[in-house]
This record gives C-alpha cells, structure tokens and sequence, in this order.
C-alpha cells in the first residue's frame, strides 16, 4: 500500500515531461478496442449464420450502402443539405446569441424573456414554425436557429460575467475605454468560455437539423433516416447516423483548430499545471 | 508634483473611506504610506490612479487634476493582473502599442533587462513565479515612462527573500528615470529602506496621523545599526511600541 503510493507521487512529479512521449498513444489505442472489437464480433456472427442481422446489418453491409450511397451521388446531396442548413441556422444563432449577451441594454431588455424562453425544449417550437414559416427551409433554419442561440447567448454572458473587474481596471489604467477595452481585454478574457458556448451551440445545430429533417424534408441526413425506415432498410439509418456523427465531429474539430492560435496560452497553462 | 488637496472619499454605504487629507509628494520623491488594513491607504491610491473619484477636494500633478486615469501616472496593483492572453513581452508593451514597432520592441527590451526578465520574454504570464510576475507588472507600468508611479502593496503577496529582492530592484529602476513614487504598504520595515517620507494613516475615518522624514542615505542596509534604531524610532512615532515589546 505505501509502496504504491510512493511510486504514485513519483510520478506526479516527472508526469509533464513523460506524458506525451509515452502515455498518449495507449489510451487511444484502448479507446478503440471496444466498437471495433464489437464491430468484428458482428461480423463474425452474421457471417457464420450465428445471427440474423436484418435488423442490425454487418459493418460491411454497411460500408457497402456508403460506398453505394456516395458513388450514386446521394450521400453529398444529403449530406450537403444538413450541412447548409446547419450552418445557417448556426450562424444565425451565433449572431443573435452573442449580440444579445455582449450588449447590456439587450441583456436587460431580453433576459428575463429568454430565461423564461429557456424552459421550453426547443423542439417544442416545431409545430408552430411550420405554421408560420412554411415547411421549407425558413422553418428550419429558424429551428437550429433557436436551438443555437439559447446556449450562445447564456455562455456569452456568463463569460462576461465572469472576467475579472481586476483586469478590466489594469485597462482603465492605461486609458482605455469602450471599443479599445472590448477589443483588447473584454474579448480575449471572454474567448475560452465563448468557444465552449460555440461548441455546445454547434452540438445542438446537429441535434436540431434531425428534428427539423424530420418534420418533412425532400434532401439532407434526416430524410435519409426517414426513408429509410418507412422502406426498412437499416443499413441506410446507421450509415446516416455514422454521417452525422463524422460530420459533427469534423465541424466541432474545425472550430477548436479555427480558434486554437488565440488560445494557445491556454495550452501552456495546461502543460504547466499538469 | 503630486498634490492631495483636502481630499475625501465616503462611499454610497455611507462609510468614510478618508477625511481632509493633505498631502503634496515631491518630484522624484519616494513617498511610503503605511497604515492598518481599513485606513483608506489604497483608496487613497485609487483616486489618484483615477480609478475611482474623490468625494471632495482636489488630486493634482503637475498643477492637472485627476479626474480619470492619467497620462503622467502608472500604477502597480498587489496582484501582477498580467494578461494571461499575452506573453510576457506582449503584457510589457500593452500601453505603447501605438509606438512604432522598432520603438516598441527597443523600449520592451529595455524594461525586461531592467527587471532582469530579459530571456523569459515569450513565456505566457502562467509560466512565471509570483515575484517574476510582479516584475513584469513593474515593468509593464514603467515601460509607459509615468512622472510618477503608484504602488498599492505591491510586495506583500510575496516570500520575505523575493520581497527584499524587489525593494532593491524597485530602487535601482527608480534610480533610471526617477519618478515620483508612492507606495502603500503594512511592512513598516519596507517604508524604512524605501522612502524618503513615510505617511502614517489611521482608521475611522482615514486621516494622515503622522508624517515621518527619513533622512539616511539609499540603499540602506537593513542590518545596519542605524537601520535598527531608525526601526525603533519608526514603531515609537506609530505607537506600536508596547505592542511590539509585550
């Protein structure tokens, strides 16, 4: 017991200078284990007539629905107009959420509304947008649009309520004031939370494109779902549920590397910290 | 050169931060202000940081007055308040920004050797230890040239041999351009090796009780007899003494 806990605090000590040269690539390997392992068993046990698998197709059933899907041209149809829509109703969402946290006079007149706003799942607003927006595109971007801005605009002022007055003073200092105080102190101070409220905001496009795709939507990742299951083919599903989940990693990857040169004195703190 | 004219300061609770002070620092003076925690020192300080206004009387330099943050006046906080966005080198040039860059670069180079920071220029602010980061922010202010130079207990966050170590630095820096300085602190023996006068505040409201001129000669040995019976001297004017003695 004390001899493990000596070898423990060791290594705390020589951790930062070890750690990414070894430990890094254990892990991940690790990490894999389970769905490829899982993957492999699956294909194994269809194969060998041990399992059905019309339900739940083989990873290769699947692969080859991909491959079928993009070689006709339809997965980039699709694919192209969830990401339109997502990406409109986040820049929407951005827009809105971030003008209504950054500026006081908006934060008073439109706080207590959205706290109150907040309660209602976005998805609630569905029907209602349909209604007033048509069945096209408007009501769906408008959806993702909400969906986005909630988190956005709450991340954005709990981000600028949370920079220390101390900073801000070392600014009022040397003589800064409004724009020249945002831009040189506000902004930088704020950016790391901004960026997880991006973040959580991007998550919740995706979520929200499937809701809107499946309200009735002739394209995009959604309709592929839909279809799919009214002609009960669910290879198609799980290959649109892998689209989405590649293309939502990829966005949010983009994101962190878009930001990441105005964050690196983060990273440091991080190594220095370890 | 920087003059207190029948300043007060009440704050909207109603608390009376400072009474009527009176106080005129001299150009190139190292004035030290000491007293308990609640006397209205590092208010005192604030307002003529510009950083908060006096409820009445007048702060001036240079015959100006102080009713915002001035140009011919820097101040050095307690904690560094470095820029963790920005690196060292970066947090030193923050507020000549508008210079040209070789100009920039030359006087930022400048001020990090004077702090004796010259090789950590492009570490970020977490990199640094507590007396490395107080050196920045010294340097971040002297790096504007301020006429003169407030400090609001800049030391006593840090360990008694890095205290010691930033009063000598402080001096030889002042030694350069020789601002008027004005310096907050609890540390009665800090007064004693830094200043030329120190200022006694008491609490309830903040009034100057005493004023105490030291004239020994800089840099003095904080081990020297003289330093001693100055330090005597120093706590018998306070009242300290039979505190100090029981």
């Amino acid at each position: 017991m004390s001899e493990a806990r000596l070898l423990a605090a060791g290594e705390t000590i020589e951790a930062p200078v070890r750690r990414p040269a070894r430990g890094s690539l254990r892990p991940l390997l690790l990490g894999f284990l389970l769905p490829v392992g899982a993957a492999i068993l699956w294909e194994i046990a269809v194969r060998t007539g041990l399992a059905q698998g019309r339900l739940a197709p083989p990873p290769s059933k699947i692969a080859a629905t991909l491959s079928e899907l993009a070689a006709n041209g339809d997965l980039w149809l699709h694919a192209r107009a969830t990401l339109a829509r997502v990406a409109a109703g986040f820049a929407l969402g951005v827009l809105a959420g971030a003008l209504a946290g950054a500026s006081r006079v908006a934060r008073a007149l439109l706080d207590p509304t959205l706290q109150g706003l907040r309660a209602i799942p976005s998805i609630a607003w569905a029907p209602l947008f349909i209604l007033w927006l048509g069945i096209f595109e408007t009501s769906k971007v408008a959806l993702i649009a909400v969906g986005v801005a909630l988190p956005i605009y709450l991340g954005t002022l709990g981000a600028i309520l949370a920079v220390d007055r101390k900073i801000i003073e070392v600014g009022r200092s040397f003589r800064l004031s409004g724009f020249a105080l945002a831009r040189r102190i506000l902004l930088p101070a704020v950016l790391p939370h901004y960026v997880i409220a991006l973040r959580s905001g991007l998550g919740l496009g995706w979520m929200f494109v499937v809701a809107a795709e499946f309200m009735g939507a002739s394209e995009g990742l959604g309709y592929l779902l839909v279809d799919a299951q009214q002609l009960g083919k669910p290879a198609q599903m799980i290959a649109a549920i892998l689209v989405f989940a590649v293309l939502g990693k990829t966005t949010d990857a983009l994101l962190v590397a878009a930001v990441a040169p105005f964050l690196r004195w983060q990273d440091t703190m991080a190594n220095t910290e370890a | 050169m920087l003059t207190f004219e029948h300043v007060s300061k009440t704050y909207a609770t109603g608390a009376q931060a400072l009474d009527d002070i009176c106080l005129g620092v001299e150009e190139a003076e190292i004035v030290a202000v000491i007293g308990a925690s609640g006397c209205g020192k590092s208010t005192l300080l604030r307002l003529a940081a510009g950083l908060d206004r006096a409820s009445g009387g007048r702060i001036r330099v240079d015959g100006d007055e102080v009713a915002a943050p001035h140009p011919a006046i820097g101040i050095v906080f307690q904690e560094p308040r470095l820029f963790a966005w920005l690196t060292v080198a970066q947090n030193v040039a923050f507020s000549i920004a508008h210079l040209p860059r070789r100009d920039r670069e030359a006087r930022v180079a400048v001020a990090l050797e004077g702090v004796g920071l010259a090789d950590h220029a492009d570490r970020w602010p977490r990199a640094l230890s507590g007396g490395q980061a107080q050196r920045i922010a010294l340097a971040r202010a002297l790096v504007a040239r301020p006429r003169a130079l407030l400090l609001d207990e800049p030391f006593s966050a840090l360990d008694a041999f890095t205290r010691a170590d930033l009063q000598d630095q402080l001096l030889a820096l002042w030694a350069d351009a020789r601002p008027t300085l004005l310096l907050v602190t609890h540390d009665i023996e800090e007064a004693l090796v830094l200043a030329d006068r120190v200022v006694v505040m008491r609490p309830h409201p903040g009034r100057i009780a005493a004023i105490l001129k030291i004239e020994a000669a800089r840099p003095r040995d904080r081990l020297a007899q003289e330093f001693e019976e100055l330090k005597r001297e120093a706590l018998r004017v306070l009242g300290l003494g039979r505190s100090a003695a029981a």
